[in-house]
């Protein structure tokens, strides 16, 4: 179980919605706590799959709206809107971003946001959507400096609403999945989320096709070509992970290739990153 | 574990209280006679059991049943591994439902997670003897030996049961099969799985008939799933399925090959006094049950069973408390997730009494007439055969008799999710992990 309610404060100061975020948090009812542990809960038991069986999909549909009455509750106390607004200030130093991701992570309802809709999404619809659009294709970091930060900046780009207007690519762009979703599989030691990985491996998988110019990925991409799409079927992925071969955090940061020029499309509004998969390859970077 | 000859000191004890995984029961079912009880485990295994018929004579007593002892006992199903998805398929038996009987032998289907089989079970208790040409240990005979003719004749052996696999459903389902019901047609059931509802021909094993699917065609938008499907016992043509947001449709075939659209839905409003996070989580329905009458609907959710009319869509007649104390415990149960757990319910032959279980071992019985619950336990530390079952109370607060179990000394693992009532007496079968227990009724016994 997550620790809850460690409160943590910024040491240099952080940014001023935050802290009035953790003041408000700490102040929260016990209501709000609850609701934020029952979501953490929640979360923990849609993502953990020590799979060899196929998990219960009457379960995993029961707690996954679960989560998104949370969600919706808390878009109605407006506790959504502070979310987003904390994720908005872009410029941040990516240590600083790191640190308040490790925060937010820990003791805040906000993140719970990111990681909602990271789940509830279901991932694997988002990616399509999203790679018709080159401009995000190519948001990949600012900052070489953290490659971590690149991870959660890359799931932030796959805005759902942004891109509702590209749907009519999904299906084109279904078959080109193949099997890149596969390198992305993080395994950690309490089980994988393969999120927002898949999001960032989709990207450049399907980012080879579109531009057809072969990049650093090009290798895993031929590697994993022959692996059938039906392993991405949003049945198996809402159904949960599969056993595919996995690759470690450590892979995943080679993959990510920092080449491309960062546009503000990181200060979008209502962006979500999978925090909670930034939390695992952080704690594993820092042996925590 | 490995065998160790250097240390022959290993204490072995705990092996004792150790359940094996595959031996816990997954199902329970009587036939249509009641004289055969069938039952699957985890791991993919079956077996029958036959009541013991006594002599039928008139001085045979009321309540001095037969017993129920081993038929026989079969694999079912193996474990299988799903190379596409690289995940394995598991041999658990998730129903068994007997077919009437049409003739000497017995047939029932046995389902895990993808594959319903079809198995005859027959008896082979006489054997011919008596040939010409070969002699008793089936050694041709010197034609020279042979003087007269004869007619082999049949002569009683040992009884023989022999099960075999004479249908093989494959392929018909990607979700988990949860449900199969045969038709009061004799000729077709169907099969439920969390998304689609198949219907199949028993003679037919290559194809199958799509009559409700629910898959949204973006897999985001999947809210609801199928939990429990059943036949009507009479209307070859009415089936109801029951979801996980709590409600039941009624379908009939007639109306459209494919029966997403439902001809009734049965819902209860929600109470919005009792709201909660978990409000959607308990009101799904874990099993439902026609009536014998074909009149009435039983259903289970995680705190109460509900009776509902077909005849009334907007709410349940007759609601029960099953363990209403768990109410303020839904979190830890969420945590645990014991509250994902999938009790049944079952009706008696009169469908004056409904019956579903409940945790540490205890089982609720509820009389319609009356209204009244009893609660009672499966647990072999207090029950040895033939002793009266005692009703047991749970206590949370007010005032404790002795006796009672506290709400928080309630073990959690110890759950009654399988259980069946005989189809004309008063005789259940409790499947409790890895023990089967048959009570019942006695002549003169205290009534619910």
């Amino acid at each position: 179980m997550f620790s809850k309610g460690t409160k943590r404060k910024f040491s240099d100061g952080g940014e001023e919605i935050s802290d009035e975020s953790l003041l408000g948090a700490r102040v929260a009812s016990s209501y709000s706590l609850q609701r934020q542990s029952l979501l953490d809960m929640s979360l923990i038991k849609l993502q953990l799959c020590h799979m060899l069986v196929e998990p219960n999909l009457c379960r995993s549909v029961l707690i996954a709206n679960t989560v998104r009455q949370i969600q919706e509750e808390m878009t109605h106390d407006g506790s959504w809107h502070m979310v987003t607004e904390a994720f908005c200030s872009a410029g941040q130093s990516p240590s600083e971003r790191l640190v308040a991701t490790e925060v937010l992570c820990r003791s805040r309802e906000q993140d719970a946001e990111p990681k909602l809709f990271s789940v509830i999404s279901y991932e694997g619809c988002c990616e399509e959507e999203v790679v018709a659009d080159e401009t995000l294709c190519s948001v990949s970091v600012s900052d070489t400096v953290s490659n971590v930060c690149l991870a959660g900046r890359m799931g932030q780009c796959w805005e759902k609403s942004e891109l509702s207007g590209i749907e009519r690519d999904e299906e084109a762009l279904e078959d080109s999945r193949l099997g890149s979703g596969e390198e992305e599989e993080i395994d950690t030691e309490d089980g994988a989320s393969t999120e927002s990985p898949k999001t960032i491996g989709q990207v450049f998988g399907t980012f080879e096709i579109k531009n057809g110019s072969p990049g650093p990925d090009s290798a895993l991409e031929e590697l994993f070509s022959d692996v059938d799409t039906s392993y991405y079927d949003l049945d198996t992925m809402l159904t949960g992970m599969q056993s595919a071969p996995k690759m470690g955090p450590y892979d995943l940061l080679d993959s990510l290739a920092p080449s491309h020029s960062s546009p503000s499309i990181v200060s979008t509004p209502n962006c979500r990153s999978d925090l909670n998969e930034l939390d695992h390859i952080m704690e594993i970077i820092v042996g925590s | 574990m490995g065998e160790d000859g250097e240390s022959p000191k290993i204490n072995h004890s705990f092996l004792r209280d150790y359940v094996t995984e595959a031996d816990v029961i997954s199902t329970v079912e009587f036939n249509q006679t009641g004289d055969l009880l069938a039952t699957g485990d985890k791991g993919g295994r079956v077996v029958i059991f036959q009541r013991e018929t006594e002599s039928k004579d008139e001085s045979e007593e009321l309540g001095e049943s037969g017993e129920y002892n081993v038929y026989s006992t079969f694999q079912s199903h193996e474990p299988d591994f799903d190379y596409l998805k690289s995940l394995e398929i598991e041999e658990k038996i998730n129903k068994i439902r007997w077919l009437p009987q049409q003739n000497a032998a017995h047939f029932l289907l046995s389902t895990n997670d993808k594959t319903i089989k079809l198995w005859k079970v027959s008896e082979r208790d006489k054997r011919p003897e008596g040939y010409n040409l070969k002699d008793e240990e089936g050694r041709i005979k010197d034609i020279s030996t042979v003087t007269s003719l004869r007619v082999p004749v049949l002569k009683p052996t040992d009884l023989m049961v022999e099960v075999r696999p004479r249908r093989i459903f494959a392929n018909g389902h990607t979700y988990h099969v949860n449900s199969i019901s045969v038709n009061s047609d004799g000729e077709t059931y169907l099969s439920a799985d969390d998304l689609r509802i198949n219907m199949w021909h028993l003679d037919i094993t290559d194809r199958s008939f799509n009559i409700v699917d629910i898959k949204p065609a973006n897999m985001e938008d999947l809210t609801e799933v199928i939990t429990a499907a059943e036949f009507h016992p009479q209307h070859c043509h009415l089936f109801v399925y029951s979801s996980s947001k709590g409600t039941l449709r009624l379908c009939d075939m007639r109306e459209s090959a494919l029966c997403d659209k439902h001809s009734k839905i049965f819902e209860e409003p929600e109470d919005p006094g009792n709201r909660s996070f978990f409000s959607e989580i308990i009101s799904s329905v874990s099993d439902v049950k026609f009536s014998h009458s074909g009149r009435y609907l039983l259903t289970r959710d995680y705190l109460t069973v509900k009776v509902w009319d077909l005849n009334m869509e907007k709410g349940p007649v007759e609601t029960y408390q099953v363990h209403e104390y768990l109410r303020s415990k839904l979190c830890s149960l969420y945590e645990n997730d014991c509250i994902f757990d999938k009790f049944e319910c079952v009706w008696n032959s009169t469908d004056s009494v409904i019956m579903t279980g409940a945790y540490n071992s205890f089982f609720r019985m509820f009389d319609r007439e009356t209204g009244r619950g009893v609660t009672l336990e499966a647990w072999r530390e207090s029950s040895k055969p033939r002793a009266v079952l005692r009703t047991r109370r749970i206590y949370n607060g007010g005032r404790r008799r002795r006796g009672d179990v506290g709400v928080d000394s309630l073990d959690f693992t110890k759950k009654i999710l399988h259980m069946a009532w005989h189809p004309a007496e008063n005789i259940i079968a409790i499947a409790a992990t890895n023990n089967l227990y048959i009570f019942q009724d006695r002549v003169n016994a205290e009534n619910l």
